[in-house]
């Protein structure tokens, strides 16, 4: 048996054992012994699977590996496989969402503690990296489709965990809102991608990569366009952008773990990882790509934006996710796809840091997420904030940290490509994305406690803080894998994935240039950092949206807007008028019909009358008719 | 032998059950559940002895297990009439078959909490579950037309007597929509009879078989396939209205959502597991093989209806307020997708629709059978009167969720693959392929209805004035029923009845391979049939 299946299905049984114990009741005191039985197991249901992809990583040869499991099905043309596919992009990313997942299961068998549905938690959890890994390996874009529908089905599950729970939001009221939102956004999403698939089966019949990209020269420039569009607006429900990204702050809903691993550090990714996995049909399409481009900086501008009034500590992490990813597609959209993977890691790094410390403080303020409440942490969670510190660094793409050289590699790659309108509104939103991090930041640490008095916030068990400080740490040094060539001339993330995704050639930057760049980005960094930190380091601090921060506090109207163009009219057509329909108008046919037999029974009836004068009479009538009409022929 | 067995077993059941005193309902139930688990051991035995590599549909030779005999033949002025009591099985049946064993197994089961008139009840149940199986197996027109017509019946009284407070109108009303087909139909099999021999013995014929093939009709007789042969469009369609009533099709779909909202839960899961599948079945068996140049004329709009359907049906589901009447538009959604599939006449649309009759004839019996769950605790299925029952009910709550993804095409679910298939046969062919796009977003809108109901009934707090109670002290809180006796999450009954449909839901979702390869062949005859005819019209 193949490592890879043991690796895939691992988490698979991890789900079933957490849904049995799901089911199962410990007596009393056991209750608790259950919880550190499901929690340990289901982590190391991840934890293996990292160590043998890891083990794999180590002995990479750059060569793919294809391991088929079973036929799936075929009929006629069609075969589909169970397989999957290792290359060092598949590979890369299951490290990370393996990795990153084992340290988010470690953290929340300390922040679950307690809940009735610990169980079926970690379930959930374990079925989105089955699900996840899945996604990422499958060899073909139908098992890739399996995964893509998994996750979506996890994320429904875990954002709406908590179902009887108040959310606030437009149109929503509780965390199952939040979830049914997100789960018929990514529909449309999947709608485009079903589209996509079915053009490239009409084209060539095979919808497994190795085909798709070995024939790519069988499409046309009109196929290529609309496949690559359609699957581009498939991501823009996964990987929440312009125009569907407003699921993924009410995605917020979930437990805070939920929102590290899948709203933040994987399955939003997802929609950048099948983009470079089809790289060479992309930089086919100059118009797709321009597009992607677009949309993804208008996405990162416009999320970085919001993020500056948002005052739910969550809310501000997922609008900064929402615009980090725009910044991915920024990449891909110019063709610098393993800048995009880089960014894809290190962001994984330093959001899933974010999330969970700010886990840790809402579980120290008991649920309390508005950062207007909060304040003078510091003292208190000493780890907790150092933690955040440098993962906050790092999003801000302070200079040297992680964030900060995949950042300013999206950016360099943006300006070699000529396109200096997207640099420049990417380095102003490098400086809006510095300016609300530490507005975040010193909202919640610094400065003097604003939370209730009877609260007393303690610092969290090591369980929770252990992965912090790797994931800060790894904030910190993540950015070594994809050094600028002014430092080290063979940039390692670059080479080691151009085996599987595919490359731009484009002109390279001079070392003076590229010194000029990280010069710029360093400023820039400070720039917002510094500013944030003069304005909201004061004693009092005014917060309250007022004038054009009222329209970015209320996200633009977008939801509102959404809800009044499409919600609106729709369950419109459905309750007032297709139901209507079918009730007054069709069904009113059928009844007419019926009572109109009823009717006419009714009317012959009175032929009937049983005297029988009137049936001689008719009688005759007939016969004098019948001789009449012979007689005449 | 076989197929007459698995056939009549339910009838010797009926018959048994009349000699049985009406108060022993126990023995009453248990003979029945004896003949129905007869048939699923018969209708594994033929799953085990099929030969899926025999083709069918068209000749007589590829069919197995076949049964022929003489049936009558009257003497009519000079005329002769003869009917055989021909039974074989084909790669379009099989399947169907093995479906209809299960479905009718578990209806039984969901019979057992039955209590009014027990006796009749069974009798009338038998009666139905023999003529469903004999539909399946018939391969005489009007051995076919006899079993349908019996299939009607027993539904009349089944809904009439043991339905709910609307029943007589839902009864009558589903009675008079098919009696409308089944009238057409029977002038159809005259025509036919008249116009169709046997090649083996040169006499006239309602062999399916025989009919299938274009070259056994009279030349110039009523129904010759000869230009502009305007009787065949007219035979076609009086074929067609029949099944696709049964199927349903928008817009004669509306006794569906009435005779399933008062039909008691067990009948209600014959009629969307079996019933339904009958039309279906008719049309891939006898209407379009035996007309296959007028169904190339009109494949396009029968896309259409079938898209009609998928849409019309999900956006009717979205505006319901009763559980059980959310389900029933979501059968004309679902089965709008084997319209679809048909008309796409290709093998990966056919076998997408074939595999769609299978996978939601285990679907929506789970369906309707988790409504009969809650409406027997609650004695209401109005969605907005529960609320926050995933607490309560786990189990329940689990199973609906495995429904509910297996409905809205989750992969490795049994939906998907028929979906899937449906969709990419359709897009394949130029004809309907913005068809099959518009199609998509049926599965959009089956997440739109499907996630409400689940939030409505299963998430957030118990309602005010909800069908339940809670008692007991914070963290001991358990829900109780008004006047149920029994267990509030599923009981053992329940779940024996329910977990088989999911388990197989779930093993076609990831290894469809056992049905697609007992369909493949004779789906690829039809296929061709009717690309043959295509072929010629263009000629």
């Amino acid at each position: 048996m193949n490592v890879i299946f043991i690796s895939v299905f691992l988490p698979l049984v991890g789900f079933f054992l957490s849904s049995l114990f799901s089911l199962t009741k410990f007596i009393g005191h056991h209750e608790s012994g259950k919880e550190k039985l499901v929690g340990v197991l289901s982590t190391l249901m991840i934890a293996i699977p990292f160590g043998i992809f890891a083990t794999l990583f180590a002995s990479f040869n750059g060569e793919a590996q294809i391991a088929t499991l079973y036929d799936w099905f075929a009929a006629g043309a069609m075969s589909i496989k169970v397989s999957y596919q290792l290359d060092s992009l598949s590979l890369f990313m299951a490290m990370i969402v393996t990795g990153v997942g084992s340290l988010i299961h470690l953290y929340s068998i300390g922040y679950m503690h307690g809940d009735e549905g610990f169980a079926r938690f970690f379930a959930y959890l374990n079925l989105f990296i089955f699900a996840m890994l899945n996604l990422i390996l499958a060899d073909n874009m139908v098992l890739m489709f399996l995964g893509w529908e998994g996750v979506g089905l996890c994320s429904y599950l875990l954002i709406g965990f908590w179902y009887d729970r108040k959310f606030d939001g437009i149109g929503i009221a509780t965390t199952t809102d939040a979830a049914n939102k997100a789960f018929i956004m990514n529909r449309i999403g999947d709608f485009a991608m079903l589209a996509a698939m079915f053009l490239i089966f009409q084209k060539i019949s095979a919808l497994d990569y190795n085909s798709i990209l070995s024939q790519k020269e069988a499409f046309d420039s009109t196929h290529i366009f609309w496949i690559t569009l359609l699957i581009f607006i498939g991501c823009t429900g996964k990987s929440a952008q312009i125009p569907l990204y407003t699921w993924l702050p009410d995605a917020m809903a979930g437990p805070t773990p939920v929102s590290a691993l899948i709203h933040a550090a994987t399955m939003v990714t997802s929609g950048i990882y099948l983009t470079a996995r089809l790289s060479p049909l992309f930089i086919m399409s100059p118009d797709t790509m321009n597009l992607i481009a677009v949309v993804g900086i208008a996405t990162a501008f416009i999320a970085a934006t919001i993020g500056l009034t948002q005052n739910d500590i969550k809310k501000v992490l997922a609008y900064s996710t929402v615009s980090q990813l725009g910044y991915m597609f920024l990449a891909l959209g110019i063709g610098a796809f393993g800048s995009a993977i880089f960014h894809v890691t290190t962001h994984a790094f330093f959001k899933a840091c974010l999330f969970l410390g700010s886990g840790s403080v809402i579980h120290a303020l008991h649920e309390e997420q508005d950062i207007r409440k909060m304040g003078g942490l510091a003292k208190v969670m000493p780890q907790t904030h150092a933690t955040f510190l440098v993962a906050s660094l790092a999003l801000a793409g302070f200079p040297l940290t992680a964030g900060f050289f995949s950042k300013d590699d999206v950016l360099a790659k943006t300006f070699e490509s000529g396109n200096y309108l997207l640099w420049g509104v990417g380095l102003v939103t490098a400086f809006i994305t510095a300016f609300y991090t530490m507005r975040l930041y010193t909202l919640t640490f610094l400065g003097e406690a604003r939370y209730n008095t009877d609260k007393h916030p303690h610092e969290s068990p090591a369980l929770m803080t252990a992965p912090l400080w790797i994931l800060g740490a790894l904030s910190l040094v993540g950015g070594a894998i994809g050094l600028p060539a002014v430092i080290q001339e063979q940039n390692w993330i670059q080479s080691f994935l151009s085996s599987s995704v595919a490359s731009v050639q484009a002109h390279h930057l001079e070392h003076s240039n590229e010194w000029i760049l990280l010069g710029i980005s360093s400023i820039v960094a400070i720039l917002g950092l510094a500013a944030s930190f003069s304005i909201y380091s004061k004693k009092t601090v005014h917060v309250e949206p007022e004038g054009v921060t009222t329209v970015l506090y209320r996200k633009y109207y977008i939801d509102e807007l959404y809800d009044a163009a499409v919600v609106k009219p729709f369950q419109f057509l459905a309750s007032r008028l297709l139901a209507p329909i079918d009730n007054r108008i069709i069904d009113g046919l059928v009844n007419g019909i019926g009572s109109s037999m009823v009717g006419l029974g009714g009317a012959l009836k009175r032929w009937q009358t049983g005297v029988a004068q009137n049936y001689a009479l008719v009688i005759t009538i007939g016969l004098i008719l019948l001789v009449g009409y012979i007689a005449l022929t | 032998m076989t197929l007459t067995l698995i056939t009549f077993l339910p009838l010797i059941a009926a018959l048994i059950t009349l000699l049985i005193p009406k108060e022993q309902k126990q023995t009453i139930r248990l003979v029945s559940l004896l003949a129905a688990v007869g048939q699923v051991i018969l209708a594994v035995v033929i799953w085990q002895n099929y030969n899926p590599s025999l083709a069918g549909v068209d000749d007589v030779s590829k069919f197995q297990f076949v049964e022929r005999a003489a049936w009558f033949s009257v003497e009519l002025g000079g005329y002769t009439v003869s009917a055989d009591y021909l039974m074989g099985i084909d790669g379009l049946s099989v399947t169907m078959v093995i479906l209809t064993a299960i479905v009718a197994l578990v209806g039984v089961g969901a019979s057992w909490t039955i209590e009014k008139s027990v006796k009749s009840y069974f009798v009338l149940y038998n009666l139905m579950s023999m003529s469903m199986m004999g539909c399946f197996l018939a391969l005489d027109f009007f051995l076919f037309y006899i079993f349908w017509e019996v299939t009607l019946i027993p539904m009349y009284f089944l809904i009439g007597i043991w339905g709910g407070k609307n029943r007589e109108y839902a009864a009558i009303k589903f009675f008079i929509y098919t009696l409308v087909g089944s009238v057409l139909m029977l002038l159809a099999i005259i025509a036919l009879y008249a116009s169709v021999i046997d090649p083996e013995t040169g006499r006239n014929t309602f062999s399916m078989v025989a009919m299938a093939n274009q070259q056994n009709f009279i030349s110039g007789s009523a129904l010759a396939p000869s230009e502009g042969n305007l009787l065949r469009a007219l035979a076609f369609f009086a074929l067609f209205l029949a099944f696709v009533i049964k199927v349903p099709m928008v817009p004669f779909h509306t006794w569906l959502p009435d005779a399933h909202v008062e039909a008691p839960t067990p009948i209600s899961v014959v009629l969307a597991g079996v019933l339904l599948k009958l039309g279906g079945y008719g049309l891939l068996r006898i209407n379009f093989p035996i007309f296959p140049e007028v169904f190339q004329q009109f494949a396009w709009w029968i896309a259409l209806f079938g898209v009609i359907s998928i849409v019309y049906g999900a956006f009717c589901a979205i505006a319901q307020t009763d559980f059980k009447k959310m389900v029933a538009y979501s059968s004309v959604s679902h089965m709008g997708f084997v319209l679809l599939g048909i008309a796409a006449v290709n093998s990966l649309g056919m076998s997408g629709a074939m595999l769609q009759m299978f996978s939601h004839g285990l679907l929506s019996p789970m369906m309707f059978l988790l409504v009969g769950v809650i409406y027997e605790r609650a004695h209401t299925r109005e969605m907005d009167k529960f609320g926050g029952l995933a607490k309560h009910m786990p189990v329940y709550a689990g199973f609906i969720m495995l429904a509910f993804m297996g409905n809205l095409g989750m992969p490795a679910l049994s939906g998907f693959v028929a979906e899937a298939f449906v969709f990419l046969g359709a897009f394949a062919v130029e004809q309907t392929r913005l068809l099959s796009v518009i199609g998509t977003l049926g599965i959009l809108l089956s997440a739109a209805y499907l996630l409400r109901a689940y939030k409505a009934m299963f998430t957030g707090e118990r309602k005010p004035n909800a069908a339940y109670e809670v008692e007991g002290h914070h963290g001991e809180e358990h829900a109780h029923f008004h006047d149920w006796k029994g267990k509030v999450d599923l009981d053992g009954r329940e779940i024996a009845l329910l977990a088989p449909l999911a388990a197989i839901v779930i093993i076609i979702g990831v290894y469809p391979a056992p049905v697609l390869d007992l369909i493949m062949p004779s789906l690829n005859r039809v296929a061709e049939i009717l690309s043959a005819a295509a072929n010629v019209a263009m000629k």
